[in-house]
């Protein structure tokens, strides 16, 4: 199947008045413009979510949220467009503020924190699809390279808590290497489970499974409890309520980030919400038929002939897989709202007494219902 | 059980420990040696049973009187209380701590100390409670006059609109 | 020795060091400027040692340089979470000394005004507990009624927060025309309410594991701390003031004292005295209702303020439940017209000394917990 890193090679070899360029050359060119693309959704993704999570809080908590900050400064738009221009102006301010670092930091370190979780987050974007061929690079080993690139930020997350020099600070570094170490596992044994399944590392060959067959959320009993324990799970990655220990603010002030500020602090931000969207892309991809519409599924069942009405193709795909996505968010931010943080030992007791062998069992389980069924 | 009983009860385990107080008042005076042994059986003679420490206030009669340290006690069990005074000189007063008796002395008496500056023999961990520790002298002494100055910082005393 | 001999010595021998933190004075869940000194061993707490006087504003001190109708203001600014109780009690303690009556409809005010006080405190003090506890939502909605509350109290005296409303002798103000109709209404609306906390907060099973079991206090340790108000309550005691030492007219009122039951744990655990501040909102609610009705309409609120408030030399000890506990006043006269000494025995003052006892050997998450369920003003406890 063709992703966009290899209709770019190809379109970008085929310009005739191009001088001729080594592969490594094409690559780099390549890299860049599907990197800022990238770039920007993630930046323009963490403006959107950060509005859609206040507004969410806001209604959850009986606010009204941002109100004043419009964003285009019409008086009746203001009203309107409710404080839409918020996060922008969050976002300006982050970027104009000043960069501070402590005197007894470890400088080199505490700059590069940051930048390797924002990496990590942005690395992942390379393999998750929106669609038949909408992929940076539709690698075959792509489940295993997302959960690959997504642990990497916890050295992130370590070195930042570490340089910042500050005590609370090594408290969320600490907690949040444990926790998401930990729950690296049961992620990745219901991933496993669907890997077995379908016979495949690659998203889109689970996704075609899904066409196929039928979506993993309702695939078996089994398939359903791994969905559950990998978005709790996932949330956990996250570092999202109730998992949130690392940052627990009420305890730890704002752990590993506290001693951060302006742009650097706005990378942990970035990075956060694009966590938040690459967990859920998994989600939607793994579990709920990635970009397949629920529509044409229920039709089919029905024995509906196709037609317009079935709401699938690409760009009803891209729709679908970003409801989908919107959806586990807005789940995600629920839950920050509704629920008490839970304790660290507590957190660990989840992981490894209660997900961890439900994980284990259900893998095997799923194998006997394969051979049963399939 | 009256104030009377209390006395009597008192006297009968401590003989000496009462110090002369008039019929008129509403609490009983203990010399602070004795107090050590009294506040014991305060709290476990059966008639008496004060085991809840209400409040402990330090007490500056004067610059001519002495200092005191006066014990609320209330009884949880026979719902009965009594206060408690014991008296001591300006300088150099030393009144046996009660903090092992009940615990919520140990703040109390800090507070005392750090207020009027007598000390608690006994006391696990004398310091003061409120004021920082630096701080020279004891405010709450009716002969204390204000520092000027407090880490270079000057002291104000405008006491415009108090009085 | 030389160095490597030194290593060789110890070989073998890993010496984990404590760490002292330093919580506080600036820190979101210490409620205000307490500092602690927690000695941690990893996440868990061997020692901890509270430092307090970051709010110290010498209110003992001030108090004998001004008249005793210009202490009320500066017991306002104590708990100020719960200013109508400190007023309340204060002007009963100097009214005890003056061997002074208050009319019935003034007590009646009182009562309302106070017991209106005590759902608001703890209406702050369950959202903050939930605040710690990490759940941020319940803090709206409590804050959400709390308003309402404040709203009323801002009718009668035109203060939301200091209210220098309860007088020697009297009040400040009489009730406004309606406040019976409104404070009606926000009882029929928050009663309601107390169901949406209980199912946004108390039965959540996260909150439950975090905070039932966990900082067990037992009743003899509490006595023994002299701890009072839902602390105590929680622990066992059936000890409230308003019952068991009845001033004002207390006893007029059918309420229940609650006591904690282990309900999710053991008895004196940090959901203990959650539930019990809880359950003391609906018999606030009770006691409203009653005094609401009973109010003599007739009367002039101001009909027994002295006009110098000046008490025969003496000394009095009066105490009352304030939200917090057993708030006490001693205060001494020489029969001048400003108190020759004022003590405040604060119940949250009492209540944070045992705090260290209970909460060594819990983790770092618990001490934010147990810090919570003790409810502490700063206010109050600095003075």
């Amino acid at each position: 199947m063709s992703s966009w890193t290899d209709s770019l090679v190809g379109f970008i070899s085929g310009i005739a008045w191009l001088p001729d360029m080594s592969a490594g050359t094409i690559m780099v060119i390549v890299a860049v413009l599907l990197g800022l693309p990238v770039f920007t959704f993630m930046a323009v993704n963490a403006l959107v979510a950060v509005y859609f999570e206040r507004k969410v809080s806001a209604f959850m908590q009986d606010r009204l949220g941002p109100m004043e900050v419009g964003i285009f400064g019409f008086k009746g738009g203001k009203k309107f467009w409710g404080g839409i221009g918020q996060t922008l102006a969050d976002a300006i301010k982050l970027l104009v503020k000043e960069d501070t670092i402590p005197k007894d930091a470890d400088r080199p370190l505490f700059i590069l924190g940051p930048f390797i979780i924002f990496g990590a987050a942005f690395t992942a974007f390379i393999g998750l699809p929106i669609g038949y061929g909408l992929v940076i690079s539709d690698f075959n080993i792509g489940v295993f390279f997302i959960s690959a690139v997504s642990s990497v930020g916890v050295i992130g997350v370590i070195l930042a808590g570490w340089a910042s020099n500050n005590k609370w600070s090594l408290y969320g570094a600490m907690r949040s290497a444990a926790q998401i170490i930990s729950y690296e596992l049961p992620l990745g044994m219901s991933l496993l489970l669907v890997v077995m399944v379908v016979g495949s590392l690659q998203f889109s060959e689970i996704v075609l499974w899904q066409e196929q067959h039928r979506w993993f959320i309702i695939h078996s009993p089994f398939t359903v409890i791994a969905f559950f324990i990998f978005m709790i799970s996932g949330v956990a990655e996250v570092n999202r309520t109730p998992f949130d220990l690392p940052e627990a603010e009420s305890e730890l002030v704002a752990g590993f980030m506290t001693e951060y500020s302006g742009f650097r602090w706005a990378l942990f931000f970035l990075s956060e919400y694009a966590n938040m969207v690459i967990i859920s892309l998994m989600t939607a991809i793994v579990f709920l038929g990635g970009w397949l519409s629920p529509v044409a599924g229920l039709l089919d069942m029905a024995g509906v002939p196709a037609g317009w009405y079935y709401l699938s193709g690409p760009l009803w795909g891209i729709f679908w897989i970003f409801i989908k996505v919107a959806t586990l968010i807005f789940i995600m931010m629920w839950f920050r709202w509704t629920f008490p943080r839970m304790r660290p030992d507590q957190l660990m007791y989840t992981a490894w007494k209660v997900f961890i062998p439900f994980a284990l069992v259900n893998i095997f389980l799923v194998g006997i219902w394969e051979l049963i069924f399939a | 059980m009256e104030l009377s009983d209390f006395r009597k009860a008192i006297s009968g385990a401590h003989p000496d420990a009462l110090a002369a107080d008039a019929e008129s008042q509403q609490w009983l005076e203990i010399i602070p040696e004795k107090w050590g042994e009294v506040a014991l059986t305060l709290r476990d003679d059966k008639a008496l049973r004060f085991d809840y420490l209400s409040c402990l206030s330090g007490y500056d009669e004067g610059v001519d009187g002495q200092l005191a340290v006066i014990y609320n006690l209330h009884s949880m069990e026979l719902l009965q209380q009594l206060e408690i005074r014991v008296k001591l000189p300006r300088e150099g007063g030393r009144v046996p701590s009660v903090a092992h008796i009940w615990r919520a002395a140990d703040w109390h008496e800090r507070e005392a100390y750090d207020m009027y500056g007598m000390t608690f023999s006994g006391h696990p961990d004398l310091r003061r409670m409120l004021l920082p520790e630096d701080w020279v002298g004891h405010p709450l002494l009716k002969d204390y006059e204000t520092p000027e100055y407090y880490r270079g910082i000057e002291v104000e005393k405008d006491k415009r609109g108090w009085e | 020795m030389t160095v490597s001999e030194k290593s060789a010595d110890n070989f073998g021998v890993v010496k984990a060091e404590e760490m002292v933190l330093n919580m506080g004075p600036q820190h979101p869940s210490t409620h205000g400027v307490l500092r602690l000194k927690i000695y941690t061993d990893g996440e868990i707490v061997s020692r901890i040692e509270p430092h307090l006087g970051y709010l110290h504003r010498c209110f003992e001190k001030h108090c004998e340089y001004l008249s005793y109708e210009q202490v009320i203001p500066f017991t306002d600014r104590c708990d100020y979470l719960a200013s109508m109780a400190n007023n309340h009690i204060y002007a009963m303690a100097v009214e005890k000394l003056m061997d002074l009556e208050v009319t019935e409809k003034v007590e009646y005010i009182r009562v309302i005004m106070v017991e209106l006080q005590r759902i608001a405190s703890h209406l702050m003090a369950i959202g903050t507990f939930g605040l710690d506890v990490g759940g941020i939502t319940p803090f709206t909605y409590t804050f959400r009624d709390r308003e309402r509350i404040l709203d009323l109290f801002e009718y009668t005296c035109g203060a939301r927060l200091l209210y220098n409303y309860i007088w020697v002798g009297g009040v400040s103000h009489d009730l406004p025309v309606n406040f019976v109709r409104l404070a009606t209404e926000f009882l029929d609306y928050f009663e309601p309410q107390i169901d949406e906390y209980n199912n946004l907060l108390t039965f959540n099973k996260i909150f439950i594991e975090r905070t039932g079991d966990v900082g067990v206090l037992p009743a003899d340790v509490a006595i023994n701390y002299a701890a009072s108000g839902p602390v105590l309550r929680a622990s066992g005691v059936k000890w409230d003031l308003r019952r068991d030492d009845p001033y004002s007219i207390y006893d007029r009122f059918d309420f229940d004292v609650i006591v904690g039951d282990g309900q999710m744990g053991t008895v004196g655990d940090c959901w203990d005295r959650y539930y019990v501040r809880v359950l003391e909102m609906r018999e606030s609610v009770k006691i409203l209702r009653q005094a609401l009705a009973q109010m003599p309409t007739e009367g002039d609120v101001h009909e027994n303020l002295p006009k110098k408030v000046r008490p025969p030399e003496g000394s009095v000890y009066f105490r009352g439940e304030s939200p917090r506990g057993e708030l006490g006043f001693f205060i001494a006269s020489d029969g001048k017209s400003k108190p020759f000494r004022v003590k405040m025995r604060s119940p949250a003052f009492c209540n944070l000394s045992l705090f260290s006892e209970i909460s060594e050997g819990w983790m770092l998450s618990d001490i934010v917990t147990i810090l919570g369920s003790i409810d502490i003003v700063l206010g109050e406890t600095d003075r």
